[in-house]
């Protein structure tokens, strides 16, 4: 990728405040967009439900099915809103890069905020964060450390590996995807303007890449929601 | 050092670590989520919920109201088979009535027949011996008219008198 980003460095002063303005706008453009999207589904909400609120209401089965497969529904209530948040959120940007890639002067500043590894681990990081929040607040903080020492106390270490593992891996998963769509997205419009014949050409694999990527969206978000609700079960049920 | 220059580069196409991102994701994935918890996802539960609660709520009810049909089916059957019984009961009743009333009035029918039969007879017999006596009394008087013309000359008055007399006498020892 020969776009640059651009770079807000030391914001006030403060030394380590750097913004990469897309990725911020980004990040706030898809948040306000989910934001509007769910306020709307779910005002005028009906008894028989019709429209939007079917889909909305299937969105919510859906997660809820996604916590009960992971742990028993009692205590996986309380992540229903953030599973819901994190899917719709994970999708909505997702399929931001896919409609359109908007460059100016050679600066990227319309793509998926989920194609920098800063959002995407920032996401996962408070996820993960989360479930330790969780695991000591269902467990109490006596089961929580116990949990460190189960089944054998020699799995301490590796214990505490899978933590930084779990983080890395849950948020690079969905940023190395996304980020080669991507790429691959880019490459193809630069193909397009190599010469006014292969435009025409570059339009069939562009299609084929952003239905590509429209699935891969899809399924990242879901996968990103269920691994979030997996980490969660391992924290805050008492059988694992 | 190639190899650094091309490894940072690389960092800083997929983005580097800029705390500022990483801030401004984190407030405002947990703003959204927030909002999202207040504004959307929590009435849009509170919906589920409500209609999940109403849906039982009303299958519940369907069931008590079938329960309650049944027991009135029920109740109403028995009710029909004990008056259906009633009325047989009564019908049989009737009949037996009837035919006991039957009965009676034959009997008194009967009865009043031969009384009627007997004080028909007993008239018949006191008229038959009213008549005799007056027969009797005529024929004596005319058997004593007849007597005293035919034998006027012959006999007195008293000798005839007792002469017939005696005869009506034999006449009555004979009947």
């Amino acid at each position: 990728m020969d776009h640059k980003s651009p770079m807000l460095n030391d914001l006030f002063g403060i030394p380590w405040l750097d913004f990469n303005l897309s990725t911020s706008l980004m990040t706030i453009v898809s948040a306000v967009i989910v934001f509007f999207i769910c306020f709307f589904a779910t005002r005028n909400l009906q008894m028989k439900p019709k429209g939007f609120q079917n889909f909305m209401e299937w969105i919510v089965d859906f997660v809820r099915g996604i916590v009960s497969d992971t742990m028993d529904w009692k205590t996986g209530k309380v992540f229903l809103p953030l599973g819901l948040t994190l899917l719709v959120y994970i999708f909505i940007s997702n399929m931001l890069g896919i409609m359109t890639v908007v460059v100016v002067d050679d600066y990227l500043w319309w793509k998926s905020p989920t194609s920098d590894a800063v959002v995407t681990l920032t996401l996962s990081a408070t996820i993960v964060v989360l479930t330790h929040y969780y695991g000591v607040k269902v467990k109490g903080v006596k089961e929580y450390v116990k949990d460190y020492f189960r089944p054998v106390p020699f799995i301490f270490p590796f214990k505490i590996i899978e933590e930084f593992t779990n983080t890395m891996t849950l948020g690079l998963r969905l940023f190395g995807n996304i980020f080669a769509k991507e790429i691959l997205l880019s490459l193809i419009i630069k193909l397009a303007f190599v010469a006014t014949p292969v435009t025409f050409l570059a339009v069939i694999p562009m299609m084929a890449w952003q239905g590509f990527g429209l699935f891969i969206g899809a399924i990242q978000a879901f996968i990103f929601t269920m691994l979030t609700m997996v980490y969660m079960s391992h924290k805050v049920s008492s059988d694992h | 050092m190639q190899l650094l220059a091309g490894g940072l580069t690389i960092f800083a196409s997929i983005g580097g670590l800029h705390l500022g991102d990483m801030l401004v994701v984190l407030v405002s994935f947990l703003l959204l989520l927030a909002l999202l918890k207040k504004f959307a996802w929590g009435p849009l539960m509170n919906q589920m919920e409500k209609r999940e609660n109403y849906i039982a709520s009303e299958i519940e009810t369907a069931e008590k109201n079938r329960l309650e049909a049944e027991k009135a089916v029920n109740e109403a059957n028995e009710r029909l088979k004990s008056t259906r019984q009633d009325a047989q009961q009564l019908i049989e009743d009737a009949k037996k009535a009837a035919q006991q009333q039957e009965q009676s009035i034959i009997q008194a029918a009967e009865a009043a027949a031969a009384r009627i039969k007997k004080s028909a007879e007993e008239e018949i017999a006191r008229e038959k011996e009213k008549a005799i006596e007056a027969l009797q009394a005529q024929v004596a008087t005319l058997s004593v008219q007849i007597a005293t013309k035919v034998i006027e000359k012959e006999i007195s008055a008293e000798d005839q008198e007792q002469l017939i007399s005696e005869y009506i006498k034999e006449v009555g020892e004979e009947r």
